[in-house]
């Protein structure tokens, strides 16, 4: 291969390789991801206004305006705090009730049966959705299943709704909907820990618990730092579970930018609102990366 | 080897709790369905199979679905065949930029779909390209691809490169290699791989909303019907069927990606993703 040239030397070469293997998916989402994301950045700073044969559109007139509009005008503020909000509860609710099941099924489970739990978890993710969300809304409306239960136990008496609360129903629906995606990450990382540390730390005179909160429980950290944002970023863009459950009274940011970018054809304004909730997302990611940057650190050794 | 102590109490009852949490609103899907009433309440008010019927009779349900099914068809078999590029080059070689790559490939699994489905609906309005079938297929492709990636990636991973490595020194060109040994060992993860995609396309809502222009998608279909309290019950009776169906496609998945794993040597443990 001496007397070759570097062209031909690099063609046969492992980079070459793999650059050829990878540029299918890569040139597909390079076309379809990259750059729509760049054209909804750029289309932020165009100007809504209406073209020569009268049709809606954004104009290639650069400004500030609709960074302005978003930022200062209060609904949207109101929008992304209620957003902000419902997600981190939401995020907090799933990874603490997903923990103790990520830990029943990787420390008291026998390992022939593993298999069998973690997929009877995930079932439940694989129906419909939109389905699911609606039966949410059965189980929790006014002399819903929820409500005549309680009612048949003799705790109630009358029909009663526990959708009054739009947050809170919102909020146990998404928890419901993003359980797997919380106890998947977490279970990976217990299953990683080498039992020999618990028994060392038990020997070493450790009760459980104390095993648990100095040993066991910084190690599974990474898995629930993942939890944490595989629950927390889709969240704050979820449409479904406030359109339905809160019957368009409780819209999340997700909802106003649908409203602007089909129903009024604001597409300027749209995206110059979903930039920003990106922004603020991507903010509260790297503050919660650095916060935990001590339990990521040990693991990428 | 250490075995499992004494099972604690509070850990399996809290598990079971949890459980019924997680099927809670699944098992109360064929309780409505098959509920002669269009009020979906307890007291039941009997039993009946007529929803099933009017489901059947539904010409426009019937639309929506040939269009999801073909949607998911498609985007399934393109996502298996961008999910095998990926994941042979991120199992075999090293190379520049394949960090940033991969995780881009992967992005849409943390995205916010609504994100994706404005971000393309922008630049197909800028492009000039007409929403169709086509271009949910386009969207849908981004969404399925990450799980397509992670099935076949682990599916490459339990393959030993010896085998590999012995059919060059046979005389197996790496084309004739890549057919003859490699695709028959990770084939059960492929069709693993198109099972998921397939089901994850059927469900998708908003890329489809956002995208199919005027044609009918299962979806928003579904999300239209419950504007009319008295479609519910019809719409009860098809989850039903879907509920079934995902479950059953799902659990085929399962059985192919363990047979595969047996067949690669490896351990079956752990479920998707």
């Amino acid at each position: 291969m001496q007397g070759s040239s570097g062209w031909a030397r690099f063609r046969r070469s492992e980079s070459a390789s793999g650059l050829s293997m990878i540029a299918p998916p890569g040139i597909y989402v390079i076309l379809l991801l990259a750059v729509p994301l760049f054209t909804v950045l750029l289309t932020s700073f165009y100007t809504d206004g209406v073209t020569e044969t009268g049709a809606k559109a954004a104009l290639p007139i650069l400004t500030f305006e609709n960074y302005a509009e978003v930022w200062t005008k209060p609904i949207y503020r109101v929008l992304m705090w209620r957003s902000l909000l419902i997600s981190l509860s939401v995020t907090c609710i799933t990874v603490l009730l997903a923990y103790p099941i990520a830990y029943f099924v990787s420390f008291h489970v026998a390992p022939s049966k593993k298999s069998l739990w973690l997929f009877l978890i995930t079932i439940p993710f694989w129906t419909s959705y939109i389905i699911r969300v609606f039966l949410w809304k059965v189980v929790l409306g006014y002399n819903g299943v929820f409500s005549s239960g309680l009612e048949m136990v003799g705790i109630t008496d009358g029909p009663m709704s526990f959708l009054t609360n739009g947050a809170v129903a919102v909020t146990v629906t998404l928890a419901h909907a993003y359980a797997p995606f919380a106890i998947l990450p977490i279970f990976v990382a217990l299953e990683k820990i080498d039992r020999s540390y618990l028994e060392a730390g038990q020997d070493l005179g450790e009760t459980k618990f104390t095993t648990f909160v100095r040993v066991t429980l910084p190690l599974s950290m990474p898995g629930v730092i993942a939890a944490v944002l595989i629950v927390f970023i889709p969240t704050v863009g979820d449409y479904v579970t406030p359109d339905l459950m809160g019957g368009g009274k409780l819209p999340l940011i997700a909802n106003a930018i649908e409203t602007q970018m089909l129903k009024l054809q604001h597409r300027a304004l749209g995206s110059a609102m979903a930039v920003s909730a990106m922004a603020i997302v991507a903010l509260v990611t790297v503050l919660f990366l650095i916060l935990n940057r001590r339990f990521l650190r040990g693991n990428s050794r | 080897m250490k075995t499992v102590q004494r099972k604690p109490w509070g850990h399996r009852a809290y598990a079971i709790a949890y459980l019924i949490f997680l099927y809670a609103p699944i098992i109360l899907l064929p309780v409505f369905a098959f509920n002669n009433s269009v009020i979906l309440a307890f007291p039941l008010e009997g039993f009946t199979t007529k929803w099933f019927g009017e489901m059947w009779a539904d010409q426009q349900m019937f639309n929506a679905l040939r269009n999801s099914v073909t949607v998911a068809f498609s985007s399934a078999a393109i996502s298996t065949i961008l999910g095998l590029f990926a994941a042979r080059a991120s199992t075999r070689f090293r190379f520049p930029g394949k960090g940033p790559v991969v995780a881009l490939v992967m992005l849409p699994l943390v995205l916010p779909e609504m994100i994706l489905a404005m971000s393309l609906l922008v630049l197909f309005l800028s492009v000039g390209v007409n929403l169709s079938i086509l271009t949910v297929i386009l969207g849908h492709v981004l969404v399925t691809t990450p799980f397509a990636v992670a099935i076949l990636t682990s599916a490459f991973q339990s393959l030993d490169r010896s085998l590999e490595e012995a059919a060059y020194d046979l005389g197996e060109t790496p084309s004739s290699t890549f057919r003859l040994i490699i695709l028959p060992l990770v084939m059960p993860g492929i069709v693993a791989s198109f099972l998921i995609c397939f089901t994850v396309s059927l469900d998708e809502f908003i890329i489809s909303y956002f995208l199919s222009g005027t044609e009918p998608m299962l979806s928003a279909y579904i999300y239209g019907q419950f504007r009319f309290p008295a479609n519910v019950p019809k719409v009860m009776a098809l989850g039903t069927i879907l509920v079934l169906l995902s479950v059953g496609l799902l659990a085929l998945a399962e059985f192919y990606r363990r047979r595969g794993m047996a067949r690669t040597g490896g351990k079956a443990s752990g479920g998707f993703l």
